[in-house]
């Protein structure tokens, strides 16, 4: 369970949000809403440990994330605007890299079913350079078919994807919170997980 | 929960540098062209006096090792920070530190261990002797790590910064001194009859000093560049 208390966030000397509460529990969808500039992504950060809260707690399953550190970073994944993949390397490479680093090395045959399920059939040993944007996004939300931690932060994730692939998003989150996972994500399109409700955090 | 031993975080980061590079051997080149071409273009210009070359030979080839290691620090976090791997690199659930060695030592085999190979070859332009090529290589061999481990924590606290390149090399270059002074006395040491063995002792001494801590302050300054 994540707990949140009274956060304050700051951009450099721009105040963001205050005294932000919330908790999320196994099996429940949090999407943050508002506006560009309204900090989002910043909150997102903050609950991955990459920034500092200006002032309250954020704590997963009763103890505070700063303490925990790198056992609570193995309970996470996080995806940014960003698609952390090497444009050098292959899917499958990017994918088997990307997976072993965050603790769960698995092998080609698992690898390359799970680039298949995104839609990447043919293109497995293909470099990333030579693939499209929406096809690039689909190499790095691969990952999340591989993770086996509980807690997943996206933000933005349906960027550059194409119908099917939205589709295949809502089915991938609903799946996950099946298995008593949890999901925070950000996005302006419409994502809705069908028998699950999502809740929703406006930041203003 | 996922799971990644100390062992296997080194050995797949070590591997994936070292593949990332191999797809890109430019850059790797570079760096030991740059090197090459300056340690040759000295005794072309200086004329073919052996005492002189002799003399300077140690000082040439630490200076070029010291400005070549400069012109690849540039490459050891940029790429990962502008793709966005360096911020799932901060969420490896092992330790930073260990990942950031890691980083190091990948970084020394594609730019400090091919200027140690070559040395002695450039060496032979300056008429050096075998005992003195014997204890360049040595003495590249300490120096150029505690180089790389030096640059690293340059280079992780001016990550993303405009004019980074400039500044990096403004903060680490006085810190290597210590290593270029050393470098090139221990091969003085040796041409002029003396033993070399406390210039490459402190060297090891060095070595080790900067093992300990700067895997960790680079941990440090890359966490404050994340923000």
């Amino acid at each position: 369970m994540l707990e949140v208390t009274n956060l304050s966030c700051a951009r450099g000397e721009h105040p963001l949000f205050a005294d932000l509460s919330f908790t999320l529990s196994a099996g429940e969808l949090l999407q943050v809403q508002g506006e560009n500039g309204s900090g989002k992504t910043t909150l997102l950060r903050t609950l991955c440990g990459f920034m500092q809260p200006l002032a309250g707690e954020i704590r997963w399953q009763g103890q505070s994330v700063r303490e925990l550190d790198e056992a609570y970073h193995a309970d996470l994944v996080y995806l940014g605007h960003m698609n952390a993949i090497k444009d050098e390397l292959t899917a499958l490479e990017n994918l088997r890299i990307s997976s072993a680093l965050a603790g769960c090395a698995v092998s080609d045959n698992v690898a390359v079913a799970a680039l298949r399920r995104m839609g990447l059939r043919g293109r497995e040993t293909f470099p990333v350079k030579v693939l499209s944007q929406g096809q690039r996004r689909r190499v790095a939300l691969a990952r999340l078919l591989i993770s086996k931690a509980p807690m997943w932060i996206l933000d933005e994730p349906l960027t550059a994807l194409d119908v099917g692939a939205v589709g295949l998003m809502q089915e991938l989150i609903g799946e996950h919170l099946g298995n008593r996972g949890m999901v925070i994500f950000t996005t302006h399109q419409a994502l809705e997980v069908s028998g699950v409700e999502t809740r929703r955090l406006r930041l203003s | 929960m996922n799971k990644l031993s100390l062992l296997d975080l080194v050995n797949l980061v070590i591997r994936r540098d070292l593949t990332l590079a191999m797809r890109r051997r430019a850059d790797v080149l570079t760096t030991l062209i740059f090197f090459v071409l300056v340690v040759s273009l000295f005794p072309l210009a200086v004329g073919s006096e052996l005492d002189m070359l002799r003399k300077m030979a140690p000082g040439v080839v630490w200076v070029a090792a010291l400005l070549a290691s400069m012109l690849s620090l540039g490459r050891m976090f940029s790429a990962d920070y502008l793709d966005g791997t360096l911020e799932q690199m901060l969420l490896v659930p092992q330790s930073l530190s260990m990942l950031v060695l890691s980083k190091i030592i990948a970084h020394w085999m594609l730019s400090g261990l091919p200027l140690v190979l070559i040395a002695p070859v450039l060496g032979l332009q300056f008429d050096m002797s075998g005992e003195a090529l014997l204890v360049l290589v040595a003495a590249l061999l300490l120096g150029t790590p505690v180089l790389s481990m030096i640059g690293a924590f340059g280079a992780a606290l001016t990550l993303g910064l405009r004019g980074g390149g400039v500044l990096v090399s403004l903060l680490v270059l006085p810190l290597c001194i210590p290593v270029l002074i050393f470098g090139a006395g221990a091969v003085t040491a040796v041409t002029s009859g003396m033993s070399a063995a406390s210039n490459l002792s402190l060297l090891g001494a060095f070595l080790l000093m900067s093992l300990l801590f700067t895997p960790w302050v680079a941990a440090q300054a890359l966490r404050i560049s994340m923000e």
